[in-house]
């Protein structure tokens, strides 16, 4: 990098030759004087100012008139300086923020986290990738003292901080439970109270809540407003949608919820995701739940966390794929 | 993509018809407009869907708002000529069975 000599005798020297030649490597060097003046934080005013003293010193004799009007220039500069320095507060706010943006990213991922247990006859896989730096989707994990694991995937409305936030609520809410076994029905029913009290009236959160029993392979289930889910069957290697109906959390106080139940064979699959899988876009299109379904069907003969993957990373590889929402998707497979 | 928001007003009722997309972008504007007369007690308040190539979960979030404030003013809220897609995510999030939906339309855009 070329160090450029902010004195303004350089200035004055710059400013002669290219009056005397004419010349673009002149130009080229009154080019780096300003960003390095930028790079020093020189306001827009103090360059004409050392460009009136260059001129006055390298022609004595300008006439009068002239002199005056480069003062009123100066003038008519004076509040660009004033902008320009608070651009330049602002900038470091800016870069404040996003520091503290991604601190807080960070602290939500921790708090967030699950582990995606270890279960003797399943298999299971899960991915979540937000859209902006916090993620508005969630999932989560419990195993009760009789060994049902739980399994709650939720998504918020709106994107961002407040969609944050919000999970963050849903996620104490639910650690707050008893261990003792807790149906899908219930755990929708109580979390849609707390959700309810504690939300603007444009907010709402989609949850799809199920209980797996490993010893009787009874899967339990309910759905808040949760886009649906999908069945695989192993034997017949076919998707169907998990149909399951609900309101939506934090709409309504006092709601109940259907819960179903359903045996699952060796072989199949349990595929739960957002909306954010089918809201991508391609382009100016969006992705059909067909195409999704389809995409997973090439990849259902990984294990289950190589599958989310590789769905994840074929929709991200398409040519101008966009992530429109959070994308979260798990996979949970009976196997031997 | 835009959102065009074209209210008429026949006495005690107010026609939205809505045309484009409602997203995170448009439905700040859309609400915008759209609180304010379900704040007057004893009106209804239709709004005509046909034109919505696409709506989003923000979307469904402006109903809910003006559903909630039609409760508290004593006001009303339809919703008409719902393109399927549309009237999908109403489905999906039980919506449908707490707002007034008056037709959907087979297909739609």
């Amino acid at each position: 990098m070329q160090t450029v000599n902010l004195e303004k005798e350089n200035y004055k020297q710059l400013l002669k030759r290219f009056i005397e030649k004419n010349d673009e490597e002149t130009l080229y060097k009154a080019d780096l004087f300003s960003k390095e003046s930028i790079r020093q934080n020189v306001t827009p005013d103090e360059i004409i100012h050392v460009y009136i003293q260059a001129l006055e010193d390298l022609y004595p004799d300008l006439p009068e008139t002239f002199r005056r009007s480069l003062d009123f220039l100066l003038e008519t500069m004076i509040s660009y300086g004033v902008a320009y320095k608070e651009f330049q507060e602002m900038r470091e706010e800016q870069l404040e923020i996003k520091s503290e943006l991604a601190l807080a990213a960070k602290m939500q991922e921790k708090l967030l986290n699950t582990r995606v247990p270890e279960i003797k006859g399943l298999d299971i896989g899960a991915i979540s990738i937000p859209a902006k730096q916090m993620n508005g989707d969630y999932y989560h994990f419990i195993e009760d003292h009789r060994g049902n694991l739980g399994v709650a995937i939720a998504d918020v409305i709106g994107k961002g901080f407040p969609a944050a936030l919000c999970m963050s609520m849903v996620k104490y809410t639910m650690d707050s439970f008893p261990e003792s076994r807790m149906l899908p029905k219930r755990i929708l029913q109580l979390l849609n109270r707390v959700v309810e009290k504690n939300v603007d009236p444009g907010m709402f959160v989609t949850m799809f809540y199920g209980l797996y029993n490993p010893d009787s392979h009874d899967f339990y289930y309910a759905s808040a407003g949760h886009e649906p889910g999908l069945f695989y069957h192993g034997q017949h290697g076919v998707f169907t949608e998990i149909e399951a109906k609900g309101l939506v959390l934090g709409v309504e106080r006092d709601v109940t919820y259907k819960q179903y139940k359903r045996r699952i064979e060796l072989g199949d699959m349990i595929v739960l995701l957002t909306d954010g899988v089918t809201e991508c876009r391609r382009g100016e299109r969006f992705l059909e739940r067909d195409e999704v379904i389809e995409v997973m069907k090439q990849y259902t003969h990984l294990p289950a966390q190589q599958m989310v993957e590789r769905v994840f990373r074929y929709f991200e590889e398409l040519q101008d794929f966009q992530l429109r929402d959070d994308f979260t998707l798990i996979v949970i497979r009976r196997e031997n | 993509m835009n959102l065009t928001v074209n209210v008429e007003k026949n006495e005690k009722e107010y026609v939205l018809a809505l045309s484009g997309e409602i997203d995170v972008y448009t439905a700040p504007r859309l609400k915008e407009k759209l609180l304010p007369l379900t704040k007057e007690k004893g009106t209804l308040v239709k709004i005509n869907l046909e034109k919505v190539g696409y709506m989003d979960s923000t979307g469904l979030g402006v109903f809910i708002s003006a559903l909630k404030s039609t409760r508290e003013h004593g006001s009303h809220l339809v919703l008409t000529n719902l393109p399927e897609k549309v009237f999908r995510l109403f489905e999906i999030t039980g919506l449908n069975e707490i707002i007034d939906i008056e037709e959907k339309v087979r297909g739609g855009l």
